[in-house]
């Protein structure tokens, strides 16, 4: 039998998740405002100075995948039309919406005060709120983020994105709210992101070291959740982070590996770099694929999406309505194709690591496109090989335990023949 | 002599392959992988080894012009011993089953068995033991069920649970015993029967061995003796054309696409996902759509001039897909050319993903002993990369897999040593 190791991080991770359930549960009881956003270019520190309570849709799918719920929301809402290749979140999501929105720990979800699309890259939110909003029937209002076409946020792109703000989205939270935008309120939330966002980057870059630390896929799920949703800019967060990096940077000093689902990862046999999303519904099962082989994965580009925080971007309290602009325009979903892959090749070479992983998800048509290009792309210029696994993000129907495992294992396989050869 | 087992324990089928200590292979055994992936393993096991016996008959045979002929004459007779063993076992394991069930069934499934011995013990037939039988059964079963007004189904199902169970049986073969009643029968020449002697006093020890395919992780082996099939298929095909660079694999339910180094290493590959469209078991559906035996299938398809345009590789829709065309007015040759045309398009998809072709291109794989697929597949090879590149194709390569497992027992055991 595995011990099962909680640290001091994680208790406290699970409890700010419950706080928030229970925030999220009696919002409208207690006189507040819900509004449901997405984590890519998500305005967290703006809502929380309105007192809003942010839900997360994408993340409520996914939680409702690693706790094996999201396929009968995905029936439902292919029962109400929707097609089996449509977005599994949108069908999850759609789907909970439709079967009286069970949250987490069962705990009801309220019905939106207001819809906050920010369109961070991906094409899907346009519809995906469209269907929420014919579900609940709330005002839907859009922040619509330019897509790093050429691959730089130029001075325009930043300004389109701050007058938006500005003139629509403020006004509109305090229309809903009843409250005044309070700038100074803003600027304190700002404060504390950048202090947690600090010490995410010591985390995340931890990996460098050999043996690494953390999983940065698998582990780092867990620890970006807090900032990529309801908790980026609150004192909590920011006691959340330091407490883990302390964690985290003793486990570098002793020279441990990661706590993997079946305990401590004994020897680290391969480091990767990971792009895609992982597998929800069968999270834990894609996780012991991996820690059997002894696969660290030391970068990954999911961590990305809800902020790009190692490249240098850290929210700013003097540039309060810049800095979010500049975050929206800066998370991975946002940035063009030779972007990510400029960005994969950085963390091959820096984290030092032996080959790429992609996982293409079946239903994100969004990120799906080009990866084969990044992987050949990647390839050919670090000369470590790349592998492709497939399956989905909720949908179960889509995960082939054995179709996965002959290829990652003949992947790594491969990689140790190559090494000894040389 | 020492030899190295390397088992491909596949979706269709199970592929056993022994190298002696020069690396050179003496036997090559091939079974269903029907039943079960333990039973799979040690029939092909057991049929390697009985294969391993005619090799190392052939070496004692005295130099003579004919022996060439007579070692062809004794798989010949080991093959009919095998089949004829097998089918009097089946019989009995019916036979038991059926008594069970009253008298009118056990005359039905005896008189089944009367009309199965013709095809089914035809040892130079292309169609395996349970393929034969199977399909002898289907229609024998319906005059048997018929004469004693009983349901097709039952008589059929009474074979069909005698065929699993057998299938599951180990010691389906047993090369050593059927050896000396070949060399006790009189029919057997006298050199033979001195050289089938020889073959039976020389010991042949296992001395290493590795597991590949979908099965391997059931092979009662350690996990360094298992190895992933891209690994074993790659060196396999290296092994047989040294020059390979691209390997294209088209097996039962997967399709794969390999790029290797000069030195036979994987640089990178690309699988078919979640979908075993364009695979084998598609060219096994279509036949039994057709009514035609799966080896028929290339040289029907070969009579086309006009091969239909058909993009789909589903399974599952072949059927409607060429029952409408027939329907429709267009000739069978041409539907089942366009249903050919349609697998290797998706294979030349796949190649690219996987860094597209470079010389030599290896085809391997079950897929590849139907030489239509191997005609298109070179034309659309010198249609999309020139006319450059040689294609390798052996009627072996169904063993590449099992070729490269066991080329892993023979260089890790020498590692060892």
């Amino acid at each position: 039998m595995n011990l099962v190791q909680k640290d001091d991080a994680m208790v406290r991770q699970k409890a700010m998740a419950a706080t928030l359930a229970a925030r999220q549960e009696h919002a409208h009881a207690e006189g507040k405002k819900v509004v449901y956003t997405f984590v890519p270019g998500n305005l967290t520190e703006l809502l929380l100075s309105f007192d809003i309570v942010p839900v997360y849709p994408e993340v409520e799918a996914l939680r409702s995948g690693m706790r094996k719920a999201s396929d009968g929301y995905i029936r439902a809402a292919e029962q109400a039309g929707h097609s089996e290749d449509v977005c599994s979140y949108v069908k999850c999501d759609v789907g909970m919406g439709l079967s009286g929105d069970v949250g987490e720990g069962e705990g009801k979800l309220p019905p939106p005060d207001l819809l906050l699309l920010s369109s961070t890259g991906c094409a899907t939110f346009f519809k995906w709120f469209e269907s929420l909003r014919r579900i609940y029937g709330s005002e839907c209002s859009m922040l619509q983020v330019p897509y790093q076409a050429d691959g730089v946020i130029t001075a325009d792109m930043r300004q389109y994105v701050v007058d938006q703000l500005r003139n629509q989205v403020i006004p509109t939270l305090e229309r809903v709210t009843g409250q005044k935008y309070d700038e100074d309120r803003l600027r304190e939330h700002l404060r504390r992101s950048r202090e947690a966002e600090d010490h995410l980057v010591a985390v995340l870059q931890s990996a460098k070291q050999h043996p690494s630390p953390i999983d940065a896929w698998f582990g780092a799920v867990y620890y970006v959740g807090p900032i990529f949703t309801a908790w980026r800019g609150t004192q909590e967060a920011v006691d959340y982070y330091a407490c883990l990096r302390r964690e985290v940077e003793d486990r570098a000093q002793k020279k441990l590996g990661p706590i993997t689902p079946d305990g401590p990862l004994v020897e680290e046999k391969f480091r990767l770099v990971v792009e895609g999303t992982p597998c929800w519904t069968n999270f834990r099962e894609l996780w012991q694929m991996f820690a059997a082989e002894g696969a660290v994965v030391v970068a990954s580009t999911y961590t990305k999406v809800g902020g790009l925080y190692d490249t240098g971007f850290r929210h700013d309290p003097d540039r309060p309505l810049e800095s979010l602009a500049e975050y929206c325009l800066g998370c991975y979903t946002n940035l063009s194709l030779p972007q990510r892959l400029d960005l994969l090749e950085r963390y091959v070479r820096e984290y030092d690591a032996c080959g790429v992983v992609v996982h293409s998800v079946k239903s994100c048509k969004a990120f799906g496109a080009g990866q084969v290009l990044l992987l050949r792309e990647i390839e050919r210029r670090t000369g470590r090989p790349g592998c492709m696994i497939e399956s989905d993000l909720v949908d179960s129907r889509y995960f082939s335990n054995a179709q996965i495992r002959n290829r990652l294992e003949s992947f790594l396989q491969a990689v140790s023949m190559r090494r000894k050869a040389s | 002599v020492r030899v190295y087992l390397g088992i491909d324990l596949g979706s269709t089928t199970t592929k056993a392959v022994l190298l002696d200590e020069s690396g050179t292979i003496v036997g090559r055994g091939l079974t269903n992988t029907r039943a079960n992936f333990e039973a799979a393993s040690s029939a092909a096991r057991a049929a390697a080894l009985a294969d391993a016996r005619l090799t190392l008959v052939s070496h004692t045979l005295p130099n003579a012009l004919d022996g060439p002929h007579q070692v062809a004459y004794l798989r010949r007779e080991l093959e009919r011993s095998s089949r004829r063993h097998r089918l009097s076992r089946l019989r009995e394991r019916a036979h038991a089953l059926a008594e069970k069930d009253g008298p009118a069934l056990e005359r039905a499934t005896d008189a089944l068995f009367v009309t199965l011995s013709g095809p089914t013990l035809d040892a130079e037939a292309e169609v395996s033991f349970q393929d034969a039988v199977l399909s002898a059964a289907a229609e024998a079963a319906e005059f048997a069920s018929a004469s004693e007004s009983l349901p097709y189904e039952t008589v059929m199902g009474v074979f069909e649970r005698a065929l699993v169970v057998d299938e599951a049986d180990p010691t389906q073969i047993a090369p050593e015993w059927m050896l000396e009643e070949i060399r006790g029968a009189a029919a057997t020449p006298l050199a033979l029967r001195e050289a089938i002697g020889q073959a039976l006093a020389e010991p042949i020890a296992i001395v290493g061995l590795s597991g590949t395919g979908y099965g391997r992780h059931r092979l009662p082996f350690a996990k360094s003796e298992i190895r992933s099939e891209i690994l074993c298929h790659g060196l396999g095909a290296h092994l047989s054309f040294p020059q390979t660079r691209t390997i294209l694999d088209i097996g039962g339910q997967d399709i794969k696409a390999i790029q290797l180094d000069a030195e036979g290493l994987v640089t990178s590959f690309q699988m078919n996902d979640r979908c075993a469209a364009g695979c084998g078991r598609y060219l096994g559906y279509v036949a039994e759509e057709l009514g035609v035996g799966i080896t028929e299938l290339g040289p029907l398809a070969g009579c086309s001039s006009c091969p239909s345009r058909i993009n789909s590789t589903c399974t599952v829709f072949a059927g409607a897909e060429i029952r409408e065309r027939l329907a429709l007015g267009e000739k069978r040759e041409d539907v089942v050319a366009g249903l050919h045309r349609a697998i290797v398009l998706r294979a030349i998809g796949l190649l690219a993903r996987s860094g597209g072709v470079h010389d030599q291109l290896t085809f391997s794989g079950g897929v590849a002993r139907n030489e239509t697929v191997v005609r298109m597949l070179r034309h659309e090879i010198v249609r999309h990369y020139g006319t450059d590149i040689t294609l390798n194709v052996s009627r072996d390569s169904i063993f590449g897999g099992a070729i490269g497992a066991a080329t892993f027992a023979r260089t890790e055991s020498r590692t060892a040593c």
